[in-house]
């Protein structure tokens, strides 16, 4: 009988969910997460679809799961170097990051009160600024600080080191290499939305008020830049005339070119933030299909019933910027009415696609992936399953039965050898 | 067990700043304990070690560690399975959320945060002082063999996926054969990468290499009579071929499928009228044969139109969207034309639905000239040669479409779960019972439909509760496998509408959630959402009156009745939420960690300030899932708010027994907060239905406070999630200021 270990890669909603449900199945699991905290992008985002709850409600259940079970060993800022070996026997070499905070951290937040450098809130899409110590958001779990070393002044400031009472900063902390051995990997690293700035055509990284709907999620949300209100990034206003813009930068052939199959319900679900926050405000939302498939359409159907919310079957070919009040010219081709319209807005919502890690960060093994970059299950090199994001784009509860499917399957392949 | 007591006080973050240490030793000392430190850093190496050093050498086992909230550091003070560990959260929930003490506040009998530290303290040595360590409910030989109820494609793909993994699997089909729709199907929507092949279902193929597998048992024309028992121990009656056999299982994959809409959802176009009008299934036989053909002459079909959402996105027959239509027309239009080369195809559709990587199979079907035409239909019409033609909106091109000569027109039907189909089943009660009912408030019933496919002998119904549509599910976010019955997992199209690429992911993680439902009941430990829980609820059944609230209540019919009402429990369904504990007025139901006493003990625990002190004291039960959580968020937040609460864990609000309302009423609390979650349609209650359940046995308090002449307005629940951390200031000042307008307890000086 092979190593009954399973390695999960990625600490998203579908790695947590396979370490979890492998480890609850009696599986010994190693979960190895690049960022300083676990959730991944389900951290960032604001409410689900169709129920409107709080994604930290799910993954503090999840967390509480990993905390109480014993065969759940996690790193954070770790990523996965090197593969070897075969199914039921692999070796793998895993590059802890430094933290520059040790475990005697107890989160209380006095360093960032003295940190005099600052970087960009990559947790929050770029909008405001961090101290260079930083938590990435009030739920992040672990509870534990972290130094981004591009920002921090190093030595030289070491503001930090003093007003720390629990000695728990290090700035001298060096990367660490962990060897484990597992006997089936779980490939889990998700996906990153679509770089607008490839959409030149839409404005997208020019235009100030043309933001993605991941940045719309953290605007909407409590924890977020402004503290869950909608504004125009331009200018700090409260939008009056929104548009939404499907499948930017999906279902085309310049870009990916499949479709993300969750973007429909997230602009609907982001309609409602929008609708709660400005109900006089006018909602336009250009598309190709509404998605909304089995049970949410009845979540569809609710949103076409809402007044000021309108639909235009037609994607835009261009954005333009009035460079006076930062507003947005829409030109697109209406479908329904054949016609071709230049539409004002002040705030444009891109809803942007999913674009797998895997099209940049490959998996260290000789795996194939299909035209978008997301792998293909199966040989070369069985043993290794994708999960969620990385096998095929997916909301959260597609992504949680993915792993829990793969979960079975990384099973086999410990039982098999 | 002996439990030797020790409390160990943290003095940093804060803490120390915001109270006085000395006075907190002196409180927790109060108590019968045989050690009390402090360290200005309890978590780190020398706090540890020195908590180490004390179980070591003093033999100390029960541990409170009054510092930060249990949420975080819950490694550092792990002490191992043999000793309890209680947190007391001075931290986030005392000293991030007061006003620090003020130098000479002890003196002037001002040390309100300071008071509430030595509370929690207090109420934590009572807590561990009525609790014992659990020890799992470890049944004999429990069984891990896995039961597959339908043997279609999500059946196969669960027995034989639960099998390979080296389970035992039973699978029941009520056919003769297996494959289930598989079998009328003639080719399947891609599964794999690059997403634009058809593959053949390959039945024969799956079908043997189940038989083959040594680890199967497979019962065609079979049926299930009855289900009885739980996880590990379901004694599952077959009825095969005449004859009857019971296999024990442990855990159960329900994969009974679902069918094509009702033929009166299609009436309206032309079905059933016009002959060349045929569903989607009948297309499949015709391609099985070979040939597409007109049904009212036999002659090859050439123009072939499809209409989408036939019977589906409608209000009036199904409104939901079947989610594999569209694929299926695409497969449909592609094996159209590599039958036959000049047919012509025209697919009427509202939206395409072929969401995520079926985007390139939606290409490929666009590349083989298949016109595509957006808009409702307006008409079906039969030309004299049994043509037809199609009339509908065009979207896309302005006005309406029509398109004539067509040779068959193919409805894409949607799909109806088997667990919809039968009467709702209603409990019955007696006459006595539904008096008293129509004058008290009972929590909704369960949505149970008697489709006679599982046929559990559980006393609240036979088959899972369905949500909507008569789908089983029920945390379909977060959790999509769980239902609401321990140990059964619904898979595929039964569970929601998927298409087969989805069945197949579907029935493999089903199966893993059976598999580790098998191995955690072995194990004596509960399931999700207390994954690992090794208590358990046990029943004095000495004073059980019969009143039957705990086996009506538990929202995962665990307790079944014998003829006497005598409830009759089973701790393998339970998931240790503790409803029936909250529910039951005798009090006969505990925990070895958890119980009714343990509660009343901690609320009689804190030193009540006399009513002339005016220091009013606020009793919060917070849902752990969610408030709590909340709370120590507002405390990272460094949000402020009144120190007059006092705030109790609960599992779910579920588990709330009235007696503690009273206890806190009669102990001197001026008031009782509930703090639970959302309830209702989009409920977010882990245990479906507890914050619900308390909210309606506090309906019935206001007699109990009748009686002790208090104002009703001083118990209150409300809703509370996880991100509404920043009203918690406001609601818990708020309540305080309602508080202050009634006066004080009148019973606090008794």
């Amino acid at each position: 009988m092979g190593n009954k270990s399973v390695l999960v890669v990625g600490g998203g909603m579908s790695g947590i969910s396979a370490a979890v449900e492998a480890a609850e199945a009696g599986c010994e699991v190693y979960l190895v997460e690049k960022n300083s905290y676990l959730g991944g992008r389900v951290a960032q985002i604001n409410q689900y679809f169709p129920k409107m709850c709080p994604p930290n409600c799910g993954l503090e259940i999840n967390f509480q799961r990993i905390k109480k079970n014993p065969n759940i060993h996690f790193f954070t800022l770790a990523e996965v170097e090197k593969i070897s070996g075969q199914e039921g026997n692999f070796d793998v070499t895993i590059k802890l990051k430094p933290r520059y905070v040790n475990e005697n951290c107890t989160g209380c937040g006095k360093c960032t009160e003295v940190c005099p450098a600052e970087r960009d809130d990559e947790f929050n899409c770029g909008i405001g600024k961090t101290k260079a110590i930083y938590l990435a958001h009030p739920f992040a779990f672990p509870m534990k600080y972290v130094i981004d070393a591009a920002a921090c002044q190093g030595d030289s400031c070491g503001k930090c080191v003093e007003a720390c009472e629990y000695k728990a900063i290090d700035l001298n902390m060096e990367p660490q290499t962990v060897n484990i051995n597992v006997g089936a990997i779980i490939w889990a690293t998700g996906w990153k939305p679509y770089d607008i700035t490839k959409l030149s055509n839409y404005g997208g990284g020019r235009f100030k008020n043309v933001i993605t709907n991941l940045s719309l999620e953290r605007m909407a949300a409590l924890t977020g830049p402004t503290e869950g209100k909608i504004l125009r990034p331009s200018d700090g206003k409260e939008p009056q005339n929104i548009a939404f813009v499907q499948c930017a930068g999906s279902r085309d052939e310049n870009h990916l070119k499949t479709c993300s199959s969750v973007c429909c319900m997230a602009t609907l679900k982001q309609v409602n933030y929008v609708r709660e926050q400005y109900p006089d405000a006018n909602i336009t939302i250009y598309f190709m299909d509404i998605r909304a498939m089995g049970k949410h359409e009845d979540y569809y159907q609710k949103v076409l019933e809402e007044q000021n919310v309108k639909l235009i079957k037609g994607k835009p070919s261009e954005i333009k910027e009035n460079p006076e009040n930062n507003n947005l010219l829409v030109l697109a081709e209406n479908q329904f009415t054949q016609e071709v319209e230049t539409l004002e807005y002040d705030l444009v919502v891109l809803a942007t696609g999913m674009e797998p890690a895997t099209a940049s960060d490959k998996v260290p093994a000789e795996l194939n992936y299909d035209v978008d970059g997301f792998v293909i299950d199966g040989p070369p090199t069985p043993g290794i399953y994708a999960a969620g994001c990385t096998r095929k784009p997916g909301d959260v509860a597609t992504s949680v039965q993915d792993a829990t499917a793969a979960v079975l399957k990384a099973i086999q392949s410990t039982v098999r050898r | 067990m002996d439990k030797k007591y020790g409390v160990y006080i943290c003095s940093g973050c804060g803490i120390g700043d915001a109270m006085d240490i000395d006075t907190l030793v002196e409180a927790a000392e109060e108590n019968n304990i045989q050690a009390c430190k402090t360290s200005p850093f309890l978590c780190g190496k020398e706090g540890v070690e020195m908590i180490k050093k004390d179980i070591e050498e003093e033999g100390i086992n029960t541990i409170i560690i009054a510092a930060c909230s249990g949420r975080v550091n819950y490694d550092v003070f792990d002490f191992g399975n043999d000793k309890i560990v209680e947190r007391v959260n001075i931290r986030e929930q005392v000293a991030w959320v007061h006003e620090p003490d003020g130098p000479d506040a002890v003196d002037e009998e001002e040390d309100h945060t300071g008071r509430h530290a030595q509370d929690l303290i207090h109420m934590a040595y009572a807590k561990v002082k009525s609790m014992e360590l659990p020890e799992p409910y470890k049944i004999e030989d429990p069984s891990k063999t896995i039961l597959v109820v339908g043997g279609g494609l999500t059946g196969i793909t669960a027995a034989l996926e639960s099998a390979n993994a080296g389970y035992k699997t039973v699978l029941v089909e009520k056919e003769d054969k297996l494959g289930g729709w598989l079998n009328k199907v003639y080719k399947m929507t891609p599964l794999r990468a690059p997403y634009t092949d058809l593959e053949d279902p390959k039945v024969e193929e799956k079908v043997k290499e189940l038989e083959d597998n040594p680890n199967v048992t497979v019962y065609t024309s079979a049926k299930i009579k009855k289900i009885a028992g739980g996880p590990g121990m379901f004694d599952a009656t077959i009825e095969a071929s005449g004859s009857e056999v019971t296999e024990r299982v442990g855990a159960i994959v329900l994969a009974a499928g679902s069918i094509p809409v009702k033929d009166e959802y299609l009436t309206h176009l032309g079905y059933g009228k016009y002959k060349n009008v045929v569903t989607h299934a009948e297309v499949e036989e015709m391609a099985k044969n070979g040939k597409i053909v007109r049904p009212s002459d036999g002659q090859e079909a050439k123009k072939i139109a499809f209409i989408q959402c036939a019977g589906s996105r409608d209000p009036e027959r199904l409104p939901y969207c079947s989610a594999a239509c569209c694929v299926e027309s695409l497969k449909q239009a592609i094996y159209v034309n590599e039958l036959n080369s000049e047919a012509m195809t025209y697919i009427f559709y509202k939206d395409i639905r072929a969401a995520g990587t079926y985007e390139h199979f939606y290409k490929k079907v666009q590349e083989t000239g298949a016109v595509f035409i957006k808009g409702e239909i307006t008409g079906i019409k039969e030309a004299d040669d049994g043509t037809l033609t199609v009339e509908s909106e065009d979207v896309l091109l302005g006005g309406k479409a029509s398109v004539e000569g067509v040779d068959l027109v193919v409805l894409a039907t949607g799909m109806t779960p088997r667990t919809a189909f039968g009467q709702e089943v209603e409990l019955e009660i007696s006459d006595d019972e539904a008096a008293a009912a129509a004058e008290e408030e009972k929590a909704p019933a369960d949505n149970i439909i008697a489709s006679d496919i599982l046929n559990l002998d559980y006393r609240q119904g036979p088959e899972l509760p369905t949500l909507k549509y008569g789908f089983p599910d029920s945390h379909f976010i977060c959790f999509p496998y769980e239902t609401r019955r321990t140990g059964i997992y619904a898979a595929g199209s039964v569970r929601a509408p998927m298409d087969m690429a989805k069945a197949v992911t579907d029935a493999t993680g089903a199966a893993l959630k059976a598999i580790q439902c098998v191995e955690s009941t072995a194990r004596g430990a509960a399931v999700h959402p207390r994954s690992g829980d090794l208590s358990y609820p046990e029943f004095n059944l000495n004073r059980c009156t019969q009143c039957k609230r705990c086996t009506e209540e538990c929202p995962f019919g665990a307790i079944n009745e014998d003829e006497k009402t005598n409830p009759l429990p089973n701790p393998t369904r339970c998931r240790r939420c503790g409803t029936c504990m909250g529910a039951c007025p005798e009090r006969i139901i505990s925990f070895k960690n958890y119980s009714v006493p343990m509660i009343g003990n901690m609320i009689k625990a804190i030193e009540m300030p006399e009513e002339d002190e005016e220091k009013p004291r606020i009793l919060v039960f917070a849902c752990e899932n969610d408030a709590i959580p909340a709370l120590d968020m507002a405390g990272i937040n460094r949000l402020k708010y009144n120190p007059w609460v006092r705030v109790i864990p609960v599992r779910c609000l579920g588990s709330l027994n009235l007696v503690w309302i009273a206890d806190a009423m009669s102990e001197g609390y001026d008031g009782v907060l509930l703090m639970g979650c959302k309830h209702g349609e989009d409920y977010q209650c882990h245990f479906i239905k507890g914050s619900e359940l308390a909210e309606i046995r506090l309906s019935k308090v206001s007699e109990t406070l009748d009686r002790l002449g208090l104002e009703s307005e001083r118990v209150k629940a409300i809703e509370v999630n996880i991100m509404d951390y920043k009203k918690i200031p406001q609601i818990l000042d708020e309540f305080a200021e309602e508080l202050e307008e009634l006066g004080p307890n009148p019973m606090k000086d008794f």
